[in-house]
């Protein structure tokens, strides 16, 4: 038993950063669900959290391999806020259909974020200061866009990629059946059993990396710690999807945003390219003379970045139901606060997608439960900064302790 | 200036140092004493605990967290940081120099301690006492000149410049000839000569037993974290006693036997013309023609600075230089090696001269640095297979001896030749037939310098070309079958195992 404890707290200083990052956005959900009076857990709530803080964990997928990458870009609330713009002028004022605005919005994105990336890569200008260019330009190019004014509304058929809801795939009696058992008004079983589709897929996944790990006699983290990780975090994912399966199910950008956050991983950890991203970011010259085509990447990074942006301007135009000038302003900030509190390293090579995942959800949590409690903006502000300063703190103290 | 030293004075005595870090006794009891007057050199392997010595003497470890004295000057001294033992006249120089690159040689030298009054500096006096201290140190330039303008060799003799304003006592050069070539490095060591002269007392720690042959006068050996000896080294001593003591056996052979074997042709390299990258108009590399057969290990001597590096980056993937011309044939035919890519592809692995900054991520884990360059090799339509990349990495841990308790360690805790092994395995891994290694025993350790010779015998065994640059010409001579003579960007000359010798070498370079 004693080796066992010390097995444990081995590992937890060891991987320190990943637990604390997971115990901190625990302990802000239970802390705001508290002081909230219960109100941050309820179903409508949870639903807006998702829905408010979509497009930052969409663009944080895309700024963290910039991150990685060993560049920055400054320029995404601009260029969400344009995207946003660019579609509503397209549907509003020129009829045209949403199923071919979509990939034009996306295609304007790419070209955006090869342009920038085009600057960075191949003619190795500071990427802050390329992105702190776009950032005025498409700010400006949104005002122009638009003429000052908010452009809306938006048809139906564009609305639902943010507000639109799955839809119910079993017999209406299941549900009606199940929201009589929970006490609920309606039951989406659809969403539900999704949750639990998830659940069981994080187990598995996790079991197979473990077996995987010894395997190859990996030190493995030690079997208690990962089971109480592993359900923690399987309980949570049954325990959301359950509240949001009382309220209207699932939403649409809920299952884009999972599918999404599951292909990054999967790329960022499992392929050569992510492979390479993050060896083009731990040291270029390295990459580059081991055969790395580390200009093609760096603006491929960028390109990958200005795809998201424009997709996080389609939700969030969808959402409002209407493009405004102000859209996006300083999101890139929220974005960039997100990655860096996921632990990710600003000299690149380091950073994980879900990492940035919590870190977006540690920041919407908190804006979220903080307005409930009527806390004001400024307070806001003030408290978001602490918490960046904390968690970038956090990780350089670890890291001070450890060499 | 320290008074002109009595010979037999002890300035310095460091007595039972222990220094334990958590899980490891990094010194164990180690004796140390300095006389006035003399230079004093400390060898050991990589991690004997020379630099932790260093350390405790300067007060980065400060007094009460090592066991043991330091007397200086015959007092107990109890430093309790870098300044403390500068007030007390105890100047360390590290191998990585800490110029300002942007500032003039006077800021530099007067930086922290700046000539002003009331915070304005004094600019005139900055420079005058610049000029004099340069003047002491032999060099011609001018106080105002930027750090930036001045060549390594150069910014080390500014180094000890800023040491001497300081009213230098104990001079502490680490590893000061690391990056210099021949030239130079004989310049420093006249210098220390000189100082001595006037009555500097300096300790240097170097792994190059010419050097410390040249310069001491005494010589401890650490190994393990224990003095093992302390040699006289006026009576003369040959070198194989300090490597026999360094590495605890005997090293009768440095080199290990190689049966040469030269095969078919593997590479045949013609015409080969290289530009400077920015200065369009300087030609690098000039009509260099050269060939390496199957199993032949093929040196490059030249002074730093010749132009190895770019020629071996230049046909490495053009990754030097522009408006690149000739011919690079592997088997006798023309191999595309138009980028990094392409040079893999075709049979070509280059190791770098500096493997922290260009060939290794150093925080990543040795199993992601090994497979890097071939990341196809582990993998299946862009997607990795991690069981196959550790079974590569381990595969390599275990051929090359890499000494680390898991391939999932970060490269950036090994021991310098264990980082060596790495970037060999990241070569290896790509099949290469034809390896240039540039410099690839800098920084290593005596013993496991064997061992990389080892490995580049086994090479060419396995019918692998190997193209071999160093500095060292001991090394060269020790393990090449043909030495090409490098300088100024040409070919001057090429020598046969049999014919080489260092002074045939050096007079091709002179003479050219």
């Amino acid at each position: 038993m004693d080796t066992q404890t010390k097995g444990i707290k081995a590992h937890l200083a060891a991987h320190m950063r990943d637990f604390g990052l997971l115990f901190a956005l625990i302990a802000i959900m239970v802390f705001f669900q508290i002081v909230t009076g219960g109100t941050l857990m309820r179903p409508v709530n949870i639903t807006n959290l998702f829905l408010q803080n979509s497009y930052v964990i969409i663009m944080a997928l895309g700024m963290l391999i910039v991150i990685v990458s060993g560049h920055i870009d400054l320029s995404v609330g601009s260029v969400m806020g344009f995207v946003g713009a660019l579609a509503a002028v397209l549907i509003v004022h020129y009829n045209m259909p949403v199923a071919v605005t979509v990939p034009i919005c996306l295609i304007a994105g790419a070209a955006i974020g090869g342009a920038q990336g085009y600057f960075v890569a191949y003619w190795r200008i500071p990427s802050f200061i390329v992105t702190l260019a776009g950032m005025l330009v498409f700010r400006g190019l949104s005002l122009w866009l638009l003429e000052g004014q908010s452009v809306g509304p938006f048809p139906k058929s564009f609305q639902i990629i943010s507000t639109g809801f799955v839809p119910e795939l079993f017999p209406a009696s299941w549900g009606e059946g199940l929201a009589m058992l929970f006490d609920a008004r309606k039951f989406n079983v659809l969403s539900f059993v999704l949750g639990l589709a998830a659940a069981a897929t994080v187990i598995r996944m996790g079991l197979k990396a473990r077996k995987r790990d010894m395997d190859y006699g990996i030190e493995s983290e030690p079997a208690g710690l990962f089971w109480a990780r592993t359900l923690i975090v399987s309980a949570a994912i049954v325990f959301l999807m359950f509240k949001l399966s009382t309220f209207r199910g699932l939403p649409n950008v809920v299952v884009t945003m999972g599918v999404l956050i599951m292909i990054y991983a999967f790329v960022t950890e499992r392929t050569v390219i992510g492979r390479r991203i993050y060896a083009l970011g731990g040291n270029e010259k390295a990459a580059k003379l081991s055969g790395i085509k580390t200009e093609r990447l760096t603006f491929l990074a960028f390109v990958n970045m200005g795809v998201l942006a424009a997709l996080a301007g389609l939700v969030f135009a969808a959402r409002l139901n209407t493009a405004t000038p102000k859209a996006g302003f300083s999101l890139e900030l929220d974005v960039i606060a997100a990655v860096f509190i996921g632990g990710a390293s600003m000299s690149g090579g380091s950073g994980k997608i879900i990492g940035a995942v919590v870190g977006a959800f540690i920041m919407g949590v908190m804006n979220n439960g903080m307005s409930i409690m009527g806390i004001g903006i400024d307070y806001q502000q003030v408290i978001k900064g602490l918490v960046l300063l904390a968690a970038v703190f956090f990780d350089v103290y670890n890291k001070n302790k450890q060499g | 200036m320290a008074l002109k030293g009595d010979i037999m004075t002890i300035l310095l005595e460091m007595r039972d140092i222990t220094k334990e870090f958590p899980g490891v006794k990094a010194l164990d009891q180690v004796n140390l004493a300095v006389k006035g007057g003399e230079i004093h050199a400390i060898c050991g392997e990589n991690g004997a605990g020379k630099s932790t010595l260093m350390k405790v003497l300067s007060g980065v470890y400060p007094a009460g967290s090592y066991d043991g004295e330091i007397h200086f000057e015959g007092a107990l001294a109890q430093f309790q940081g870098i300044r403390d033992s500068e007030d007390r006249g105890i100047i360390i120089i590290h191998q990585e120099l800490a110029l300002v690159p942007q500032l003039s040689i006077a800021e530099n030298i007067f930086l922290g301690n700046e000539t002003a009054k009331a915070g304005v500096i004094n600019w005139y006096e900055a420079n005058q006492r610049t000029s004099a201290l340069l003047k002491k140190v032999g060099l011609k330039e001018s106080p105002t000149t930027l750090i930036d303008s001045l060549g390594v060799g150069k910014q080390q003799l500014v180094e000890i410049a800023k040491a001497l304003s300081k009213d230098v006592k104990l001079l502490i050069l680490d590893e000061p000839t690391a990056a210099l070539q021949e030239g130079d490095s004989r310049k420093l060591l006249d210098l220390m000569l000189e100082l001595k002269a006037q009555g500097v007392t300096s300790i240097i720690i170097s792994h190059k037993l010419g050097e410390v042959r040249y310069v001491a006068d005494t010589v401890t050996v650490i190994r393990d974290g224990r003095s093992v000896s302390t040699l006289d080294a006026k009576a003369g001593l040959s070198e194989d006693q300090i490597v026999r003591d360094m590495v605890g056996r005997d090293m009768s052979d440095r080199y290990p036997a190689r049966t040469r074997r030269a095969g078919e042709m593997l590479m045949e390299i013609n015409g080969w013309n290289v530009w400077h990258p920015e200065h369009s108009e300087r030609q690098v590399i000039k009509d260099i023609a050269f060939n390496v057969r199957a199993g032949e290990v093929v040196g490059i001597a030249g002074l730093m600075g010749s132009g190895r590096t770019e020629l071996a980056m230049s046909i490495f993937g053009r990754s030097y230089g522009r408006g690149i011309t000739g011919t690079v044939k592997l088997h006798g035919k023309e191999a595309d090696v138009s980028r990094v890519d392409r040079a893999i592809k075709a049979g070509l692995a280059y190791v770098t001269e500096d493997r922290k900054s260009l060939g290794l991520i150093l925080d990543e884990t040795i199993r992601f640095n090994t497979t890097l360059a071939n990341l196809e090799g582990v993998s299946k339509g862009g997607v990795l297979n991690a069981n196959a990349e550790t079974k590569v990495a381990e595969g390599y841990r275990e051929a090359l001896r890499t000494r680390t308790p898991s391939v999932f360690q970060k490269v950036g805790n090994l021991s310098g030749g264990n980082q060596q092994k790495v970037v060999l395995a990241k070569w290896l891994n790509t099949s290469p037939e034809v390896l240039i290694l540039d410099e690839p025993t800098r920084g290593i350790d005596v013993g496991a310098k064997y061992e990389i010779y080892a490995i580049i015998n086994e090479l060419s065994a396995q019918g692998k070309g190997v193209v071999m640059i160093s500095s060292e010409m001991p090394e060269l001579l020790g393990m090449s079958d043909r030495i090409y003579v490098m300088n100024e960007g040409a070919f001057v000359g090429e020598l046969s195992a049999e014919e080489a010798n260092q002074e045939r070498i050096m007079s091709l370079i002179v003479n050219e």
